[in-house]
Order: structure tokens, then sequence, then C-alpha cells
């Protein structure tokens, strides 16, 4: 019990908190440009599929994580091709698309898996943490924050760009046009099919790299269904970060929070309850998000609905 | 005008599977010119303008502006060449400001958005020159209706237009807001731009325009010099006969207070107070009118009245009964009937046949329904009859409500409302987006049922039509009711003052 309260329990559970968060990071903050421009991806689970599965066979084969991350960008931006022509040019109900990804993502990387990696068992060498001259070496902050490998590293730079080509360009400012009144883009004489494709894109290349955090820096193996509702998470994410990407950001790392105490409160020798109830604590919490998260303030008004001219 | 040609809109076919919308329409336009086009809803004149500006692209035609052809369908070729169109339903985006808007479309889709203050300055110095008021920086979701207008206007105005066209501009305008439109469009000609200025209303295009194009059907049916007509032969031209611009009211003394309200007060959807301290009395044989622009508080009182929206305090009595309280569905069974705002949203569902339309509310109860079956042949019997009281046309009982017009959908909901039984009539915008045909013969039903001793309460944005039906007009602004006037075209000048929130008595 002391454990509990020691500050290396606490340095521990800050460092997981950051690091579980980074998959629903990146896919949140995909998610976010996808609803932006009025397209509800409800594909994340089965996009992140993908990138976990391209990333680990890539860097299995090729025994390279940067080939790995080029391999997952590939995928999700071929599983976002497929949505975003489904929805966005054939104009099919955004929400049976992405549950037909989510489909295809679990089924399709589980045969590949197992079609072509029956003897993948050794896995691969997952990404090492990077050691930080000085902060890594700090006491506590140290190994709270900077003991982390490249990836959850990225989150930062990525969700600053995000709010960078959000709100400071002309992409951007077009983009969140777009959710709100598309035919007031396409009268400024820009293609909204344009603009949600590139939104789509955006969404599904980044939540394929949430996938392959979890096969390229967590686990070193894909087992099928790896990404285990963080998809649907990433969804629940978006609601209560109002639409923002440092909202997502911040609420992601409250997720990640979960996670860690959840892995944290496994690994205790404590068992006055039962761990599946730890185990399920994101979820519990998602569910709770929800309920609480009424007020539908920021949800971008044409969200779900296809465009058609006339 | 200069009579010098600006644009040849020749030839233009356009249709939407098998409704056709253009009819190989041709139009010119001379240089600096107001130029009207006039005509009923549905006949066309939007989609006109909306090939014109690229939105659309015609099936066939082409489009001639200064001696060049422009390439159909492209919205920035019609940017490019400096035509810039205020659309009825305004091309603003709600959460973002002002200097936003003006920017979306601008420039590379990849450049950082900078210099925003140069944005402002210029938005400063145009609305200025025009006497327009726009804030540079505020969001469009705080602006009013009115004021949405002029950062649309100024939009067009920003991005350096020469041909400008207006959708029915005067729509969301109380009179004197539409005096100061027309003085700007006068300023605009005189500043060497040219104006295509959308309307359905005769007295507002005699007093702006050069020069008018009537549509009809899909097609323009003439052009004329504004100075060689006049209104009788310009609706005429419109509607393809002559037409009864005035019905007769006959005088009835009112009788006993069939709708009571006092001191109601309500929340709107926002949750913010709409209706402050709202009473008035409707008598039978009576016909009230609630004049005001749209949003100032008309649709939650429709809404209140209905049980669509809880009150927070005061009484509403029907007949003697205490409405507050009730649910809707309490409120249906008493004897009101109610014609409601957006027939799309709440009066009908588009994509169900007129029988299940017409039943809406009573499809449980005889003769429709018995021990829970409906009666399809007595349905239908019902549809067919009130098809024909109310002229609706249409291919059947069976079609889909959605494959009429906006007139014929009118018609069904009125005829529908005018055959339960009740006391109180409410009506939220009669003659919204219809036909004057639809219109004559909607009005005509109305007066019946104030002559067979009904009490209507009728709220309008439109004072023509409450002129024409009113006993008395009763103005609305900010949830409060500011005056009442009789229904005389001669006040209109203070109506126009209480509806903008002014009052008569210190402006004069």
């Amino acid at each position: 019990m002391e454990d509990l309260a020691s500050l290396s329990f606490l340095a521990a559970t800050i460092a997981a908190s950051w690091r579980l968060a980074a998959p629903l990071i990146f896919a949140s903050i995909g998610e976010v440009f996808s609803e932006r421009a009025g397209v509800l991806n409800i594909g994340l689970e089965g996009t992140m599929l993908a990138g976990a599965f391209a990333g680990f066979a890539a860097a299995f084969t090729s025994g390279s994580i940067l080939f790995g991350v080029a391999a997952a960008i590939a995928a999700g931006v071929l599983v976002g091709l497929l949505f975003a022509f489904f929805t966005i040019t054939i104009k099919a109900d955004q929400i049976v698309v992405g549950a037909a990804i989510n489909l295809l993502g679990l089924g399709l990387t589980a045969f590949l898996f197992r079609s072509y990696f029956p003897s993948a068992g050794k896995g691969i060498d997952i990404a090492k943490p990077v050691h930080l001259p000085w902060l890594s070496d700090l006491p506590f902050f140290g190994e709270a924050l900077f003991r982390q490998n490249a990836f959850v590293y990225s989150t930062l730079p990525v969700a600053a760009l995000a709010v960078f080509v959000l709100y400071r360009t002309s992409f951007g400012l077009t983009l969140r046009a777009v959710g709100e009144h598309p035919k007031a883009v396409d009268v400024a004489g820009r293609s909204v099919a344009l603009y949600r494709y590139g939104a789509v894109l955006i969404c599904s290349a980044l939540a394929a790299l949430g996938g392959a955090f979890l096969t390229l820096a967590h686990s070193n193996q894909f087992v099928e269904g790896i990404s285990s509702g963080r998809g649907f998470i990433a969804l629940a994410v978006v609601v209560f970060a109002r639409w923002s990407p440092i909202g997502a950001f911040v609420v992601s790392l409250l997720f990640g929070v979960f996670y860690a105490l959840q892995l944290q409160l496994q690994a205790q020798p404590v068992h006055f309850l039962p761990y599946q109830l730890f185990q399920a604590l994101p979820y519990l919490m998602t569910i709770a998000a929800l309920i609480f998260v009424r007020n539908r303030v920021g949800t971008p008004s044409m969200l779900g609905v296809a465009y058609k001219k006339s | 005008m200069s009579g010098r040609q600006l644009l040849l809109m020749d030839g233009i076919h356009k249709r939407f599977g098998p409704l056709i919308v253009s009819a190989g329409v041709t139009l010119d336009i001379e240089e600096n010119e107001i130029h009207a086009l006039l005509g009923e809803n549905g006949a066309g004149k939007t989609v006109l303008m909306s090939i014109l500006c690229g939105v659309l692209s015609p099936d066939e035609g082409q489009i001639i502006f200064k001696g060049q052809a422009l390439k159909p369908g492209s919205p920035r070729q019609a940017i490019k060449h400096r035509i810039g169109m205020v659309h009825q339903h305004f091309m603003l985006v709600p959460n973002l400001t002002v200097a936003e808007n003006y920017v979306l479309g601008q420039g590379s889709p990849f450049s950082v958005i900078r210099d925003m203050k140069t944005v402002h300055a210029r938005i400063v110095e145009l609305s200025d020159r025009y006497g327009l008021g726009v804030k540079p920086d505020a969001l469009i979701s705080d602006l009013s209706v009115g004021e949405q207008q002029r950062v649309e206007i100024l939009k067009v105005l920003y991005h350096g237009v020469e041909l400008l066209i207006l959708d029915e501009p005067t729509a969301v305008l109380t009179p004197q807001e539409t005096d100061r439109l027309l003085h700007l469009l006068r300023r605009l000609v005189e500043d060497g731009k040219t104006v295509i200025f959308i309307s359905h209303k005769l007295d507002e295009v005699i007093r702006v325009s050069d020069r008018v194009s009537v549509m009809r059907d899909a097609k323009v049916v003439r052009t004329v010099k504004t100075s060689e007509t006049n209104a009788r032969e310009l609706a005429r031209m419109m509607v393809g006969r002559d037409v009864l611009m005035d019905l007769p009211r006959a005088p009835i003394e009112p009788g006993r207070v069939v709708l009571s309200v006092e001191h109601l007060n309500c929340d709107g959807e926002s949750g913010l107070p709409a209706l402050h301290g709202v009473s008035f009395q409707v008598r039978a044989n009576e016909i009230v009118g609630i004049a005001g622009v749209s949003g100032n508080g008309q649709s939650e009182l429709a809404l209140a009245l209905t049980g669509l929206l809880p009150i927070a305090s005061g009484s509403v009595t029907l007949e003697g009964a205490e409405l507050v309280g009730r649910s809707s569905h309490d409120i249906n069974q008493m004897p009101i009937a109610h014609i409601p705002e957006d027939r799309h949203r709440m009066g009908i569902v588009l994509p169900l046949p007129l029988t299940e339309n017409v039943i809406l509310q009573r499809f449980d109860k005889p003769p429709f329904s018995s021990r829970g079956m409906l009666d399809m042949s007595e349905i239908t019997r019902q549809t067919r009859d009130l098809m024909r009281r109310f002229q609706v046309k249409a291919s059947g009982p069976g079609d889909r409500i959605q494959n009429l017009s906006g007139g014929n959908q009118q018609k069904l909901v009125v005829g529908r409302e005018l055959d339960r039984r009740f006391d109180f009539l409410l009506i939220n915008q009669l003659t919204r987006g219809i036909d004057i045909g639809a219109t004559e013969l909607v009005m005509h039903k109305i007066l019946e049922q104030r002559s067979a001793g009904k009490a209507i309460l009728l709220i309008s944005t439109e004072l023509e039509e409450l002129f024409t039906l009113c006993d008395r007009i009763l103005v609305m602004y900010e949830g409060r009711l500011v005056g009442e006037m009789p229904p005389d075209r001669g006040r209109l000048e203070e109506i126009g003052l209480l509806m903008a929130g002014k009052s008569p008595m210190s402006a004069a």
C-alpha cells in the first residue's frame, strides 16, 4: 500500500498517462479535422487497426520502425480515400460507411496477419525512450515527462501544428466553414468535396499513426483487435473536447490517466476489487463523459450531412 | 443607364430531373442600371442568378459578360469577373467573424492568414463610405438579420464587384430598412456599379428599378422600362391574368372574447427570455395581426400558444379554459387550429402521401380509424374532397407531398386545419413562399372563417398580408407588444418605426 503514495508511483503514472494517451491524441486530433469539415468518421477504430497492422508488417519485414510509420500512414491514407470516396463522392451515409470500415479493418488485419505472419511470435524491437540531455535526468520530472519514446513526444508538435493549421491558415478557415455552411464555401469558389477529402485524409493518417503506436511503441506485436475500442473512445474525446484540437489533447491525457491507473492498479498486490473493474475504467469514463456533456455547443452544424449542390 | 450591354444570358436551359427550372431564358443587362427581376416564387429567378454566379451550370445556353463568354458552372470565374450575389439565405458562416467571412476562399489555400489588420481597415473604410455600420470583428451569429444583410452586401463590395445581384433582399427588413437599402442601391449605381434586384414585390420594383424583366414559368415573359409600365400591368405579366389586388372585407362587429393572453412570459429555445408580459385578446369575427421583423418573439408566441414551448408565467385562456400547463397533445384536442410558420418542419411530413398528411393530427380518431385500424378508403375520400375544395393540384391523393409546389402544400395545410372543429385559428406566415393564385385562395378562405365567427390570430412579417386581412395590427419588438395600429396603409411609416423599436411619437 505504501507504493501507491510514493513519488515514484506518481511519476510512473504520469509517464504512463501521457504514453497511453498518445494513440488517443493522434486519433482524436485527426477526428477534429474531419468533424470540423462536417464529416463524422466513426471508422477510426478500423483505421487504427489498419495502421497498427501495416506499421507492424512493414517494421517486422524491414526491421525499421521509420518504415513502419510510413507504411501505417500510407495505409491510413488508403482507408481514408475509401471512406471519403463513399461518403463524399457517392454521398453514402457516413455512419454506415464508418461501421463498414471498422468491420473491414478488424477482419482484414486479422486475416492478413494470420496468413502472412504465422511465426511473428518474436515481435519487433519497439521504439526506445529518447534520452534528452539534462531533462531526462531531472529528479521526478525526468521520470514523469522526459523518458518517452519519439511517438509520445511527437504528440506535442502534432497538436501545435493542428492548432496552427486550423486557426491560422486559409485552409483551416475554409475547413471550419465547410462544416458549418458548405454552400458559403462553394459560392466563394472553393470545392467543398476537395476540402472534405483533405480533412478525411488528415484524420485517417493521424488515426493510423495512433494505431501504429500500439504495435511499434507499446506492444511489440500485432494482436487481433489490438486497438480495443480506442477509436471509439477518441470519438468521445472529440465531443468532450468541443471540437478543439487543444481540447482533444487535454481530454486524451485525462483518458490516459484512466488507462495508466488501470494498469498500475492491476499491478498492485491489492485484490479487494476484481481487476476487470480497473480494465473497464476507460470505457466507463467514456460513458460518463458522454452523459455529462449534454450541451452540444460547438458541434459543427453540418456534421454528418453530405453536401449536394443546388 | 448607359445603354451599353454589360451582360447577355442567352437561351439558358436548366432542368432538375423532370422539372424545367429555366426554359431558354434570355436576359440582357445594361451597364449601370438597376434591373429588376420580378416573378412569383418558383418562377426561376434564383435559379437563373445561381447559373450566372456559377453555382449551378446550365444544360444549354451561354453567358456573355462584357463581350466575353463565361465558363459555365464556375463560381471562381464569376468572382474573377467581379460578379457578386447577395443570396436570400445568407452565405455567412455563423461561427466566424465578419472579417474571416470576407477572406474565406481568398488567396491560396495554403497561405497563412496574417494581415487581418489591413482587412479590418478596409472593411471599416468601405462600411463608413456607404454608412453600413459593419464591425469587422463581430461574430456573425451575434448579428441581427438586418445587420447580416449589410455584412453580406459589404462582402460583395469588399470583393470589388461590378455587377451586384440581390435575391429578395427586402424580405427580412422593416419598411425603413428597405428605404435605406433602396437608397444604397441608387448610390452604388452612381458609383458606376450595375445591380440586378430580384423581387416579387411590385411597389419596390417600381420605386427603384430602371428596367424590369418579368419571369413566369421558367421564362422571361417581357423586359420593359419601368417608367413605361405600372403595377397592374406588371402583376398581369407576372401571373398571366388579371389579379384582384384587394379582397373585400365585410365590416363585422367582433363578438365574444375567444382567446385571452395575459402577462405572458416565456423563454426561447436558447434559454433567453423571448416574450415579456405579452397581453392581448382575440374576439370572434376578428382577425388580429402581429407585425414585426422576424425573430422578435413571434415564433415563440406561436409555440407557446400551442404548448410547444414551456410558459414561464402568465395566463392563456381559450373559451375560458386555461392552456398554461397543458401538453401540446392536450391543447391539440381543444378547439384550436394551427397553420404553422414552417410547413416543411411543422406542417407536413414531406415524404408522406397527401392522405397521411391530411390525417396527421387525427389519424387515431373516427372517421379515419376504428379499433386501431386506419380506414384507407375514408381517408382517401376525404383527401380527394379537400383537394377539390382547396384546389390542391397533385397527381392524386397518394402523391408524396414533397412533389407539390409550395402553394399547393400550403393549400392542403390550410384546408386540413380549417376542416377541424375550432374556435381559435392561429396562423404564422400564411402566404410565405407561395404564388399569387394560392395566396388569393387561402386569403379568401381565411376571410370566410372570420365571417363564420372564428377568432383568428395572424402572425406575419408581410405587412401587405396584414393590411389585407386584419381588423387590427399589434406590433411586436424584442418580445414585447409595442403598439396597436389600424390596418391602414397610410400609417405604414408608424408601423415601421414600431417594428424597429422606435416610438412614432418621439420620432415625429
